[in-house]
């Protein structure tokens, strides 16, 4: 059976839904974290103000809030309805995707998705502070991971696992990028501190919220390094949260759908302007540059990828 | 039609047991304290878990909601269903000969056997079908009749669903859940099977896809989409029929033959299943404003590119005051005798019936002609003083409005109530399918109206639903 361009949208945003709603779990976790360890007067609030920036929450919650402290962020980005990219608006947003497109995904992953939307939407806010936030953020990690392991065990490897899957990468890189564009805006009023205690602890927190913490020291055996994180979380090809696997990822994807539809399409051509940024490079060479406009262009043409893909397979 | 002392469907009178019910009631001595309750439980996290939900319109927290199981089945014995199914058959077919006849010649009407304007001045009617030749001459593919029971040999037929009836998912689930709860139960006895549903459905489509259309037709389910209150069962059908489930935004019509938007461009389909009402199938026909339906769909039909399943315009024939004349239309087309009764009905617009009516309203149900789902209707015998009163000023300023009927006893079935079993007034809703030939599924969807002495059975009024069986030879 041909599959609707509507469905196709719907799996690729399920996907990108669930994948996002686990990094602002992430997210969260880290601004939280910081700001637990902030020594100074008004450093707490800097934080989790570096950290919305990062997720270009910033100003919609200067909307909402005058003061930054854990509850109003926390609240903000785990429950808030009018915010749509918090872990609410994510997880409902998901689960409307998948129920427009139950009959394209297996029961396994509408049990996952619904079961995981109907106990997040009973949590009340205010029964979730301090130790509980952390134990809720883990949660939140963990349904992500149920919903793609029933994704891996269930459905079959057609198109439809196709979008799916290019949704989920093409979000992951999109948040990898923002969490160490995150470490510009950290650092960018405290330029001088490059290498002291306090940055390291900050690479520490950038590494946690890619989930790389333990694994970047399998891979490096040194301590902290600014040239080594950055380098682990764009260029190395074995960290699953690194640019380069991700838009791997996303190209293998493409292909596929290349293959089944026998076509080559204009997102195609698209991801390869994507892998060229990230290919044939080396850090030495994206700090000359400056890691913050790398960064940016590497968000734009990840953008173009969504874009082109979204037009050559008639979303609307 | 006994008033004090309904029938029951599992005790007679003397308190012996029914025989069709007899391993029902073995099994349900042998179920421990709590097992029931355990049972209930399970079943309700089943029903969320799967997302098997229905919305009700106008209800403010979370609009979908689970819709009440009642872990004890509802028996039908063989003999019973051979004759209900047998009188089904006669009324299906009578009822499409009478849709083909109204959009043709009217010989009915010429005959006089049904006033005129009964038909031609019913918002019902569909002028736009006038002459049109659908596949196999079926109007109405989908029916769901409402049945009730009064007696031991006594069957009323309510009204006959002809336009979108809904609830099929359920009687699916529902099964599907009970053979989970107590496949003991199963085991001693011979239930006929309902899965076979959506293959039959399947195949009643096919049936009557377009003369071009190829060896496999494309078939799609039409659903408003996910915020409407059947969602869970469109997108169900579709999935157990393999079948492509659209929207309105994803099908277009080009030079006179509808398509589908996928992902490697347009694919033309053949069947419409469509669960969108008439009036918003098509905003160049129908309803102007409509954002749900497909514009230019219905002179695609008309040309005979797409079939759409069931016909515009079936709502005539299931029309509350045409309903009256069925046994006539049994009689006019098929020359036989109506195998299952009409529930007497009230004309408030003959002034003597009217005065009548009046006058006992307070023993009598009043239903909107064009009501549905439990809303605008009201139970004389359980509504209060002034809401007779309500309803005796609303007949008198409308009285082509209503129509009235005696209040059935609804026969009762035991029902699981707060861990204890007792018996409440159920409704039978079998799904019958007419193409190449008439399918009708054994059993079908029991309402239970889960309040004690209540006879309203619908969903958005409290009412939940049982697995029904019906047992084999």
């Amino acid at each position: 059976m041909r599959m609707l361009g509507r469905t196709a949208q719907n799996l690729f945003w399920l996907s990108r839904y669930v994948e996002r709603a686990e990094n602002m779990a992430r997210l969260l976790e880290v601004g939280y974290r910081m700001s637990l360890t902030s020594r100074r007067e008004g450093g707490a609030s800097e934080h989790l103000v570096s950290m919305l920036k990062a997720a270009e929450m910033d100003e919609a919650f200067a909307e909402r809030h005058e003061v930054a402290d854990v509850d109003t962020v926390a609240y903000f980005m785990m429950f808030d309805p009018t915010n749509p990219s918090s872990v609410y608006s994510c997880l409902q947003a998901a689960r409307t995707n998948a129920r427009s497109v139950r009959t394209a995904i297996t029961t396994d992953m509408w049990e996952s998705m619904n079961g995981a939307w109907l106990e997040f939407s009973q949590i009340k806010p205010r029964d979730v502070r301090g130790a509980k936030l952390l134990g809720l953020l883990q949660w939140v990690r963990q349904r992500s991971h149920e919903f793609r392991g029933a994704l891996l065990g269930t459905i079959l490897r057609d198109d439809g696992f196709a979008f799916l899957q290019a949704g989920n990468f093409v979000e992951r890189a999109d948040n990898t990028a923002r969490i160490l564009d995150m470490k510009y805006y950290v650092l960018l009023p405290r330029s001088s501190l490059v290498g002291g205690e306090i940055d390291i602890q900050q690479w520490t927190l950038i590494l946690r919220a890619a989930s790389a913490h333990r694994s970047y020291g399998h891979v490096y055996h040194d301590r902290y390094k600014a040239h080594n994180i950055a380098d682990f979380l764009i260029l190395r090809t074995e960290m699953p949260r690194s640019l380069v696997y991700c838009a791997h990822f996303v190209r293998d994807n493409l292909n596929l759908l290349a293959k089944l539809y026998g076509r080559r399409e204009a997102c195609h051509d698209a991801m390869d302007d994507l892998l060229k940024l990230v290919e044939g490079t080396n850090m030495d060479q994206i700090f000359a540059r400056g890691l913050h406009d790398f960064l940016n262009d590497f968000i734009d043409g990840n953008n173009r990828v969504t874009d082109t893909l979204s037009a050559s397979y008639n979303f609307y | 039609m006994g008033e004090n002392t309904p029938f029951d469907e599992m005790y007679n009178a003397d308190g012996s047991v029914r025989e069709p019910y007899r391993a029902l009631s073995e099994w349900l001595a042998e179920q421990p304290e709590k097992g029931l309750a355990l049972m209930q439980a399970d079943a309700e996290a089943i029903f969320r878990k799967l997302g098997i939900t229905f919305a009700v319109y106008g209800s403010e927290e979370g609009t979908e909601k689970v819709i009440p199981f009642d872990v004890i089945p509802r028996i039908i014995a063989a003999n019973e269903w051979r004759k209900l199914s047998r009188g089904i058959e006669q009324r299906v077919k009578a009822l499409n000969a009478f849709l083909y006849d109204i959009y043709h010649r009217q010989e009915i009407l010429k005959a006089g056997r049904i006033p005129e304007k009964l038909i031609l001045n019913n918002a019902a009617f569909c002028p736009q079908m006038m002459g049109l030749e659908p596949a196999r001459g079926v109007y109405a593919h989908i029916i769901g009749v409402d049945i009730v029971r009064v007696g031991p040999d006594e069957f009323y037929v309510l009204e006959d669903n002809l336009r979108t009836p809904s609830g099929v998912s359920y009687m699916l689930e529902d099964r599907e859940a009970m053979m989970m709860l107590a496949p003991d139960l199963f085991q001693r006895s011979k239930v006929a099977p309902v899965e076979t549903y959506p293959e039959n459905l399947r195949r009643t489509l096919e049936s009557v896809a377009p003369a071009g259309a190829g060896r496999n037709p494309v078939i799609a389910v039409l659903t408003p989409g996910i915020y409407n209150s059947a969602y869970f069962e469109h997108s169900f059908l579709a999935d157990q029929m393999g079948a492509q489930l659209c929207e309105g935004q994803d099908l277009f019509v080009d030079g006179g033959k509808v398509y589908m938007r996928t992902t490697t461009g347009p694919e033309r389909v053949d069947v419409i299943y469509r669960r969108i009402d008439d009036d918003y199938l098509d905003p160049l026909t129908f309803r102007p404003d409509s954002m749900l339906g497909v514009p230019g769909i219905f002179d695609a039909y008309r040309a005979g590119n797409v079939t759409l399943v069931n016909a515009p315009g079936t709502g005539i024939a299931d029309d509350k005051a045409v309903y009256t004349y069925v046994p006539e239309i049994i009689e006019f087309y098929l020359g036989e005798k109506a195998l299952l009764n009409n529930v007497p009905t009230y004309n408030c617009t003959d002034v003597d019936q009217r005065a009548w009516v009046l006058e006992n309203i307070a023993e009598l149900v009043v239903k909107e002609v064009h009501g549905s789902g439990g809303y605008g209707m009201m139970v004389g015998p359980t509504s209060t003083k002034a809401q007779h009163e309500e309803f005796r000023k609303k007949i008198i300023a409308r009285p082509d409005n209503y129509i009235v009927q005696p209040t059935l006893s609804l026969s009762t079935c035991p029902t699981h109530i707060n861990n204890d079993v007792a018996p409440r007034h159920v409704d039978l809703r079998p799904y019958v399918l007419v193409g190449d030939e008439v399918r009708i599924t054994p059993g079908g969807l029991t309402r239970v109206a889960l309040k004690k002495g209540s006879l309203v059975v619908n969903s958005s009024q409290g009412g939940g639903t049982k697995d029904t069986w019906v047992l084999e030879d």
